[in-house]
């Protein structure tokens, strides 16, 4: 265990430092001169003649990415330009807020898409398992901004029960906090448990369909006891990895959700990001990430020798 | 029990009257008036920071924090008067020093976006503690309207010193309301400053600006109640809320203008297209266009026609120069005078609805001309750079506008204005425009604009299209909005009746 643990970590450190020149190159690729971008509205040339030397535009782009490694070995991600606060700062006030919703919407997925997939799987070819099917095709096509617009008619201009979009602190206020995040987390969370739906009815079935199953309702075994204990713990292994990778994808894909509920967390801070050319930020933003993302593929892999003996051999 | 309900229910009427929440179409860039460079940040500044002077509804010079200003015979010095009795938020006295101290930061701030807005100041004296003189190198009209805007916005030299680069993150005024926080994307929150100097004006304890971008989001906040204000409401959605009596819709015409810009000499591309080489296929093209017909379609209405720098109802409007009447039978002829009569070129254009809409509109009046307009959408930055760089035919393109026509005109026009994209350069034109910059007397100033005008509506650098309507959507029970063309909202004087 301890070995492959090792082994594991000793894997990040090339696989950060690629992903490190991936991220500085790809956003070279930008077109735009983020100096211009910067200077406003005005562009006055003094300014843009500034902002270039101030943030080393002006220099070869090894020596640009040689500036910016060092300052993330020392952990200083930079400064945003626009708004002058460090990256790390932000990234510090934002990731609870998108973890939040993340988190919130990972629930939902999984309270959703578990309990459909089961039963999906369980009642197959019955009016429960074409429902279900009709939910999971409905949640991945259905836009996420467009649902999002239609939850906020309904619920917040028509009923008046939440609120249209932004974003409380939960040390603030819990019940305001919840009341804004819930829509955005729906959303978000919809598509996802529509994956997860597929997925667990795939497995389910699949495991429905084996031996030590027929065995555990030969012993006679009570059938919700067969289906939650023996076949679903056994399902659940893709899901589990596949709810990880999720989780990482969530915190990139909550861009649009936050955009839409103006909720000031990552997804928010990259766009607005690469439409101002804030280099810094979109950099360190991305790094950490595609770390959180190369974390949780570890921990998946790690959750995976926990749940499944026979890995451990 | 029913008074005691009335009581609960009107306190917290009081209290939910107390904050006006304000919705915002942009993040607001640094908030710090040296550095900054959006209009949305303007908005912010408005509750934030006073300034020497202010506009009125019909952009006549006002006072704020200086009471009267007076030009030296020759017009090379400015003398202001300062209120007294004004405080920065940190309890810190405003005075000529404070004056001079900003001016001079302004000037000489690394960074500083309003060093070219002051460019002609040479020095800044303090007479006495309530009178500072500003010297120029050369006389400059524009200052006074400069002075109204971030140029004139006064900040305590004490905090400026003392947080240096970081000043932005905390900034410290004398306008009517104090920074308290602001989470980035998410609010700006300012509260009531009880040392205003005007205080008897302010009504509210805390104003929260809240940047909302989706212009369908910031409605659906102001009509479930979260938002008091919205600016910027989208045209499309005035005829709903019209119908909706707990809302109000103000429209003010902007400073600004929509309009498109041509290639006439920045890049070699300016040859290489009949559009850019021949005036005469650019007046064709102009004769293609329907002004009113584009505000109609792309706007909903809710612009004036325009193809000047400034509105027709500015005083500076060049009544030499009036909007041409589509023509198209004209416009074929000249075509074929130039000898192109199917000239085709690409005409780039942000990629926010507004521009997309025209740049289609254009594009279909053009063709019944015989043009073939080729639309090309482009990312706004990464428009902008192409535009510096002369690597375009056309581009259409809005500025915001300001106070003096002089600033929606030399950067544009003159030949080495920092934002002259279409490489426009001809000497009387150059000539006019310096001129009308060093005279203080607004009759001869708009001769000198009709000089320009007569050129630039003959060679169509830039083809102007209209001035938008800022519209404002807010509460009916909000009241004491002043509409003033410069599109920020003054919060003195505003209150929830």
């Amino acid at each position: 265990m301890l070995n492959y643990l090792l082994q594991r970590l000793a894997m990040l450190v090339p696989t950060l430092f690629f992903v490190s020149i991936l991220i500085f190159g790809l956003q070279q690729l930008l077109p735009g001169d983020p100096a211009i971008a910067l200077a406003g509205e005005d562009r006055d040339p003094n300014v843009v003649a500034f902002l270039r030397a101030k943030f080393h535009l002006d220099e070869p782009l090894p020596m640009r990415y040689w500036y910016w490694l060092s300052g993330v070995l020392h952990g200083d991600l930079g400064d945003s330009v626009r708004i002058q606060k460090p990256v790390t700062e932000l990234i510090l006030e934002k990731l609870p807020v998108t973890l939040q919703l993340a988190a919130m919407a990972i629930v939902i997925a999984l309270v959703i898409g578990i309990t459909a997939g089961v039963i999906s799987a369980v009642k197959k070819d019955t009016g429960w398992d074409y429902a279900a099917n009709v939910f999971a095709l409905w949640g991945l096509s259905t836009p996420n901004f467009w649902l999002g617009i239609l939850l906020i008619l309904l619920f917040a201009v028509q009923l008046g029960w939440l609120p249209a979009s932004g974003y409380v602190s939960p040390f603030e206020d819990l019940r305001a906090n919840l009341a804004a995040m819930i829509m955005p987390a729906f959303v978000l969370g919809n598509a996802f448990a529509a994956v997860l739906m597929r997925h667990t009815r795939s497995a389910m079935l699949q495991v429905l369909s084996s031996d030590y199953v027929r065995t555990a309702r030969a012993k006679g075994l009570d059938e919700r006891v067969v289906v939650l204990k023996h076949a679903l713990r056994n399902a659940l292994i893709p899901v589990i990895t596949l709810g990880a990778l999720g989780l990482g994808e969530l915190l990139g894909g909550a861009v649009l959700t936050e955009q839409v509920f103006t909720i000031p967390g990552f997804g928010k801070l990259i766009v607005d990001a690469v439409f101002n050319r804030d280099y810094s930020v979109v950099q360190g933003v991305v790094l950490f990430t595609a770390t959180v993302y190369i974390m949780l593929n570890l921990l998946a892999d790690l959750a995976y020798y926990l749940v499944n003996p026979r890995m451990r051999h | 029990m029913k008074l005691l309900i009335f009581l609960a229910l009107s306190i917290a009427a009081s209290a939910h009257a107390q904050t006006l929440r304000i919705g915002l179409a942009e993040d607001p860039d640094i908030l710090d008036p040296t550095l900054a460079r959006t209009f949305v940040g303007r908005i912010v500044f408005a509750g934030l920071c006073d300034k020497l002077l202010d506009l009125d509804e019909k952009l006549n010079i006002v006072p704020q924090l200086a009471t009267s200003y007076e030009w030296s015979g020759d017009n090379k010095t400015l003398t202001l008067k300062l209120r007294s009795g004004v405080t920065f938020h940190d309890g810190e006295k405003f005075d000529a020093a404070a004056v001079k101290f900003n001016l001079e930061r302004h000037k000489n701030l690394q960074g500083s976006n309003r060093r070219g807005e002051l460019a002609p100041v040479s020095s800044v004296e303090v007479a006495d503690p309530s009178t500072v003189r500003i010297h120029l190198t050369a006389p400059f009209a524009p200052l006074l309207a400069v002075l109204t805007d971030r140029a004139g916005m006064m900040v305590s030299p004490k905090a400026a010193q003392a947080a240096g680069e970081k000043f932005g993150s905390h900034p410290v005024c004398s306008g009517p309301f104090r920074f308290v926080e602001r989470v980035a994307q998410d609010r700006i929150a300012l509260e009531r400053y009880d040392n205003y100097w005007n205080k008897a004006a302010i009504h509210f304890q805390r104003i929260v600006y809240l940047p909302i971008v989706d212009s369908t989001v910031r409605l659906a906040n102001l009509r479930s109640g979260q938002l008091d204000f919205i600016e910027r409401l989208a045209p499309s959605d005035v005829p709903a809320l019209k119908s909706d009596s707990r809302f109000k819709i103000d429209r003010i015409v902007e400073i600004g203008y929509q309009g498109i810009t041509i290639n006439t000499g920045k890049s070699e591309l300016a040859q290489k297209n009949p559009l850019g080489r021949d005036a005469r296929v650019r007046e064709a093209f102009e004769l293609s266009l329907d002004r009113d017909a584009i505000v109609k379609v792309a706007m909903e209405g809710e612009a004036q026609a325009g193809n000047q720098w400034v509105a027709p109802n500015n005083r500076y409007y060049a009544k030499n120069a009036p909007i041409p009447k589509r023509n198209v039978a004209r416009a074929r002829e000249l075509l074929k005078q130039a000898g192109v009569s199917n000239p085709s070129f690409t005409l780039m254009t942000p990629t926010t609805s507004d521009a997309q809409r025209v740049a289609q509109v254009v594009q279909a009046m053009a063709k019944e001309a015989g043009f073939d307009v080729k639309i090309q959408s482009t990312e706004f930055a990464t428009s902008l750079n192409l535009a510096d760089k002369g690597q375009f035919e056309a581009y259409v393109l809005a500025w915001s506008g300001r106070a003096d026509p002089d600033g929606n005109l030399q950067t544009f026009i003159a030949c080495k204005g920092p934002l002259n994209t279409s490489g426009y350069c001809v000497p009387e034109v150059d000539e006019a425009i310096e001129k009308a910059r060093t005279t203080l007397d607004p009759t001869q100033r708009a001769k000198y604009y009709e000089v320009v005008a007569a050129h630039v509506a003959k060679d169509r650098p830039i083809i102007y299209l209209y001035h938008r309507n800022w519209l404002w959507a807010h509460a009916a029970k909000l009241t004491g909005l002043r509409t003033v063309p410069d599109g920020m909202v003054r919060v003195q004087g505003l209150q929830m009746k």
